[in-house]
């Protein structure tokens, strides 16, 4: 489900209150009774320099005006801006700016959900999904790091036998229910079912801490990390 | 310069041997722990037993640091799952180990794509425990100065870093040349241009638009000084800080935002001769430009 409008139509019974523009989509809704700030790319937009700024601004705005306000990141990207003129301007700096705005978000108290309704790709869902403390998708999302044919003519790997790994590989194939079974998606939602999750999502306390390699462990499709972490020393 | 001066032409074991303090390494999970990318195998592909990064403990010019070195040779340097693991749990013992700091030397293209979605969520995974050793007060710097340049979602996390230390060689950039030319044509990009690359996403350009801190020559010596001058200068994570750095990038997009070619942003910056720059020395450079450039955190 991609057309931002009928999302919030249907996520937010309660009442919400958005405006579109410019590839982002801003504004406030109200869930159990409380109000949380809404923040998102649109139409799959592709994030470059211009972009990666605004939506830190926004954050920045949310910060300021809404202190504690909890953040839901609506994801719907098709990667960063492939161009010349974004990388002569240094993509790098401004999406991990947009990152950093999250984190200091996150150290003042505002707890940062996502939920991916229509593309995630690469780069720029890390500064605009996977900074979340919770990531949820719907049934109909598209999470991915590369189309398969570009990623077969990269690895050079037959397109067959990557589409067959796909099937069966949350390492390697594309879809929401594999980044759960990696630990990065806490849960997939029916399209039909989102407004009633969400609610269930944010009566839940925050979880603490990126928990995202236990996860994948517990869920078994990522187990090696927790292994790698463990005799570093650390906790999973 | 030869392979026994240039960090560039050298490996991931050969950069930590001269980089750090002659007897003070330690090296965690070393090659005979046997660790090794469970999912290479199933592809047919040859694995490392340290899967393309060095990780560990050493002093630098006498001071503590964890650190993370990539293997340029071993799969371009690209995030995998255990490599990624390995980076996030180095980031993570910073909080227990509080050491002066992570060096962190970046020699990559970015996620693994044989292992995709794990190499992404590892990416983010290093990005939140490096932004919580920032927090807890351990400075992170960043290294970008090998053959591959450091591409993809490391780039940003590098960026993520309290400071970033270039080579002119060094390149730093979410995108690759190859990437965009083959998503949007030659007129777009020419990735065969070298001069091209490097004055669009090589160290002088980054370091006078402030997208990276200290810019050296391709050398151990002055690669380890910079390193550490970056370690005493910590940046915090508060709302002041990134204010300071929103107002620095929207002077960047005014400034510079319309313009075609680094030639152009080098004459706006007021660099004399600014066709000169690429075979500038980088000594040179840094003494004429260092009051003029712009600073990416304000």
């Amino acid at each position: 489900m991609a057309d931002v409008e009928q999302l919030c139509r249907d996520l937010f019974p309660e009442g919400h209150s958005i405006a579109v523009r410019d590839g982002r989509v801003t504004g406030r809704a109200t869930v159990a009774g409380e109000t949380i700030a809404i923040l998102g790319t649109v139409d799959g937009a592709l994030i470059g320099a211009d972009l990666a700024f605004a939506l830190a601004g926004e954050v920045l705005d949310i910060v300021e005006r809404a202190p504690g306000i909890t953040i839901l990141l609506l994801v719907d990207t098709g990667g960063q801006r492939l161009s010349r003129r974004d990388e002569l301007l240094g993509n790098a700096g401004f999406l991990a700016h947009l990152a950093e705005c999250f984190e200091v978000a996150r150290g003042r108290g505002h707890r940062l959900v996502a939920l991916v309704h229509g593309d995630a790709v690469s780069g720029a869902f890390l500064s605009v999904g996977l900074i979340a403390d919770e990531v949820y998708a719907l049934e109909s999302a598209t999470i991915r790091v590369m189309a398969l044919p570009a990623m077969s003519r990269i690895t050079t790997i037959p397109i067959e036998r990557l589409e067959s790994l796909s099937r069966t590989s949350p390492i390697l194939g594309p879809g929401p229910a594999h980044y759960a079974r990696l630990g990065a998606v806490e849960a997939v939602w029916r399209d039909d079912e989102a407004a009633q999750a969400l609610r269930a999502a944010l009566s839940r306390p925050p979880p603490r801490g990126d928990r995202r390699i236990a996860l994948g462990s517990e869920r078994g499709g990522r187990t090696a990390a927790a292994e790698v972490l463990r005799r570093l020393g650390v906790e999973p | 310069m030869s392979a026994g001066t240039s960090y560039r032409e050298s490996t991931a074991r050969e950069r930590i041997a001269r980089f750090f303090d002659a007897g003070s390494l330690e090296e965690w999970l070393p090659p005979s722990a046997r660790l090794s990318s469970p999912h290479l195998p199933a592809l047919g592909l040859p694995v490392a037993f340290d899967d393309g990064v060095v990780v560990g403990a050493a002093t630098l010019l006498g001071h503590r640091v964890l650190f993370a070195v990539q293997e340029p040779a071993f799969m371009g340097g690209a995030v995998g799952e255990v490599h990624g693991a390995k980076l996030t749990g180095l980031l993570r013992r910073a909080l227990t180990d509080r050491p002066d700091g992570v060096v962190l030397m970046f020699d990559t293209g970015g996620v693994r794509l044989h292992e995709a979605n794990a190499g992404l969520i590892a990416i983010s995974e290093i990005q939140r425990a490096l932004f919580d050793a920032r927090r807890a007060g351990v400075p992170v710097v960043l290294v970008a100065a090998g053959a591959n340049g450091c591409y993809g979602g490391l780039s940003i996390v590098g960026r993520s870093a309290d400071a970033i230390v270039m080579t002119e060689e060094g390149r730093l950039s979410v995108s690759g040349p190859e990437v965009i030319e083959s998503q949007h044509g030659v007129e777009e990009f020419d990735a065969r241009d070298r001069a091209l690359v490097w004055r669009t996403m090589g160290g002088k350009h980054r370091w006078l638009i402030g997208e990276a801190d200290a810019l050296v020559d391709d050398a151990f010596g002055p690669l380890r000084e910079a390193t550490v001058r970056a370690l005493a200068t910590p940046v915090p994570i508060d709302l002041a800080t990134v204010r300071a750095a929103h107002r620095a990038l929207e002077r960047r997009l005014r400034r510079f935002g319309a313009m075609d070619d680094a030639v152009e942003i080098w004459r706006e910056l007021g660099l004399e001769d600014p066709e000169g720059v690429p075979m500038a020395e980088v000594a040179a450079l840094v003494a004429r430009a260092d009051t003029i450039r712009e600073h990416g955190r304000g």
